[in-house]
């Protein structure tokens, strides 16, 4: 069943149109993520699902009831912000029995809450302290406390880990999935993180300028991009203008300018149906760069040139030129990275590539 | 050589700023019978005559019931009003955000004398009341002012949390934004106090007769003579005007420290 629905939901700000016929399914119990740049819409998505602002179009429902004018407070909704925001004159149990308050639940059961949520949140020795008391990932704990204990129907959240620095965020990513895992809430968490998305979805839904590019598992976002915007967004990719010649049982078979002929396995281009243009995409992490005296493999060997090298630590991003294309390549470093100027053999498997529609020319 | 210069002009200027409220401290304690130098000795012998006058007791009265109303009143509607302009949309928000502040603009006694003549024009008596409106239309603005700073402050998402934990917009507003506004209600309220209280001109306007609170006693009993009770009563009365903000502020301040700022 569907926990959340939203149908054909537009948001105007005046003449601005901030969502564009937005609808999606959130399954029970799922966790899903909207990704996107800034601005893309992802807030303004949240906050109609929590009813903090109204769709000028279409219809919510949670738990097949349409919610429209249900107003937030009715709604059995826990939303968790990206500061937090505890309220500062009251303590950590206090705050975590705030919503226990309006609901039917006798004194000892709520605090016996309060302290199940604080356990589940591993804190729970912090109850008589003061929010500003608590580190910022203590007070992200505490929020998320305060939304789980009413046993909500949804949990929203928006950037929760934003406000974290990038050690803390990363325990908090594990810590915060855990918590989703062990209670089965269903979900909707808002980042514009990449990894954040991949790493903690059931689903993803891509985001930009207010329309969906695409709803799917993280392999699929990742490995299967609906569209230019998607695959640009998710990772570092190569995308090469070229021409699909003929789509037949084995796949499809793309031509493009030094590369020659390609197949593209065809469940990595659901969009591209028929013959005509088309564009190549090969993540920049598939894109091998070898010795030119290196055995070969299945894979396909372009000869190459290292213009610019990125040195990450564990890996390199490699800029190289073959022949009037410019490539993106992030390989693990073996021994040593390649220095500027050498010459490589550019290798990938066509089966690791997709396709996407060409450019309307 | 500059700075010594400016040093010396400024203290001047508080000089001549201070010096007089001094004199009249100081020779509230005289035990001499007439208000002036040079002092005879030390006594509290004004101010335990300034008790027993009935007169200056019920101006005092006055003033303090004045000055309570006005602060109670003026508060009131000083939270709805910045709520309603801070909070909500409200069409036309910085013509009316300019109306609630214009009585600071206007001079004083235009405000007493257009509000006198309003009155006159409706043919409505002068009353407590209307003194009372009068005080509240002249505190509003410095109300609005430090309630609307403070509640710019406070972000909006401790409301939404509360309403999103099930809490009505009334219940989100007494549990979370009150709490968090109170410094400043206070504060407002403290203000709201002292203006009315230290108020002369619009009070001299719209008075009912018979009516009077401590300034317009103080000015009154002038009229007659310079009496040494009135050095006192100008003592008690600074120590109230000055004494009672810098209280509440402190106050304020530490309330604002615990409430997390
Ligand atoms: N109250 C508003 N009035 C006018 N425009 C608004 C309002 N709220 C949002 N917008 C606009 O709607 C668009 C989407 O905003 P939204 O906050 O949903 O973006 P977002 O995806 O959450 O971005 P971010 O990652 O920066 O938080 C933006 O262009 C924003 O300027
Ligand atoms: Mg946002």
């Amino acid at each position: 069943m569907s926990a959340v629905t939203l149908t054909n939901i537009v948001k105007k700000f005046g003449g601005f149109t901030a969502v564009h016929r937005m609808s999606m399914d959130i399954p029970d119990g799922s966790f899903v993520t909207l990704l996107g740049p800034s601005g893309c819409g992802k807030t303004t998505t949240l906050r109609m699902i929590a009813g903090l602002i109204d769709p000028s179009e279409g219809d919510i429902t949670i738990k097949g009831q349409r919610i429209n004018d249900v107003p937030i407070h009715k709604r059995n909704l826990g939303l968790v912000f990206q500061n937090y925001a505890l309220f500062p004159h009251k303590t950590i149990a206090e705050n975590v029995a705030f919503g226990l308050k309006y609901r039917d639940i006798s004194k000892a059961d709520a605090e016996k809450k309060v302290k199940d949520a604080l356990e589940l949140v591993q804190l729970p020795h912090v109850s008589d302290r003061y929010p500003k008391q608590l580190s910022g990932g203590q007070q992200q704990r505490i929020a998320l406390a305060r939304a789980i204990v009413i046993e909500p129907d949804v949990l929203l959240l928006d950037e929760p880990l934003s406000a974290l620095d990038a050690n803390l965020r990363e325990d908090m990513r594990v810590e915060l999935k855990r918590i989703q895992h062990r209670i089965g809430i269903t979900t909707v968490f808002v980042t514009h993180d990449q990894s954040e998305a991949l790493a903690m979805s059931d689903r993803i839904v891509v985001m930009s300028n207010g329309r969906v590019e695409q709803i799917g598992s993280p392999e699929e976002v990742y490995n299967t991009p609906a569209s230019e915007f998607v695959s640009r967004f998710l990772g570092i990719s190569n995308i090469l203008p070229a021409t699909c010649k003929e789509v037949n049982g084995s796949g499809l078979a793309l031509e493009l300018a030094d590369f020659g002929r390609v197949t593209v396995p065809k469940e990595r281009a659901p969009n591209v149906g028929e013959a005509g243009p088309a564009q190549l995409v090969i993540r920049a992490e598939k894109l091998l760069l070898a010795d030119k005296t290196a055995p070969l493999d299945d894979r396909i060997a372009l000869d190459g040139v290292v213009e610019a090298v990125d040195y990450q630590g564990q890996a390199a991003r490699y800029f190289v030129r073959v022949g009037g294309h410019q490539l993106q390549a992030v390989n693990m470093i073996d021994q040593r990275p390649f220095q500027e100027g050498t010459a490589v053999s550019v290798r990938f498997r066509p089966r690791d590539c997709a396709a996407l529609p060409g450019a309307a020319a | 050589m500059g700075w010594n210069l400016i040093r010396i002009y400024t203290l001047l200027v508080y000089l001549f700023m201070f010096l007089p409220v001094a004199v009249v401290v100081l020779l509230s304690f005289n035990a001499s019978q007439f208000g002036s130098f040079p002092m005879t000795g030390f006594s509290f012998r004004w101010f335990v005559e300034l008790a027993q006058n009935e007169a200056i007791l019920r101006a005092f009265q006055t003033s303090i019931v004045l000055g309570a109303l006005t602060a109670v009143i003026s508060t009131t509607l000083g939270v709805l009003a910045s709520l309603a302009l801070v909070r909500y949309e409200v069409p036309g928000r910085n013509l009316i955000s300019t109306l609630l502040i214009a009585p600071i603009l206007v001079p004083e006694v235009v405000l007493a004398v257009a509000l006198l003549l309003f009155l006159n024009f409706l043919a409505i008596n002068k009353s407590f009341f209307l003194l009372l409106m009068g005080h509240v239309i002249f505190t509003l603005p410095f109300v609005i002012l430090v309630v609307q700073a403070r509640l710019v402050g406070i972000r909006r998402d401790y409301e939404e949390a509360a309403l999103s934990l099930g809490a009505s917009p009334v219940q989100a507003f007494f549990q979370i934004t009150l709490p968090l506004l109170a410094p400043a209600v206070f504060a407002g309220m403290l203000f709201a106090f002292t203006i009315s209280f230290d108020d002369i001109t619009g009070t001299l306007f719209w008075k009912p007769g018979g009516v009077e609170t401590v300034p317009t006693q103080i000015f009154a009993m002038l009229r007659n003579s310079i009496s040494p009770e009135i050095n006192a009563l100008g003592t008690v009365m600074i120590f109230l005007t000055v004494g009672l903000p810098l209280l509440g502020l402190a106050i304020a301040r530490r309330m604002a420290m615990q409430r997390g700022g």
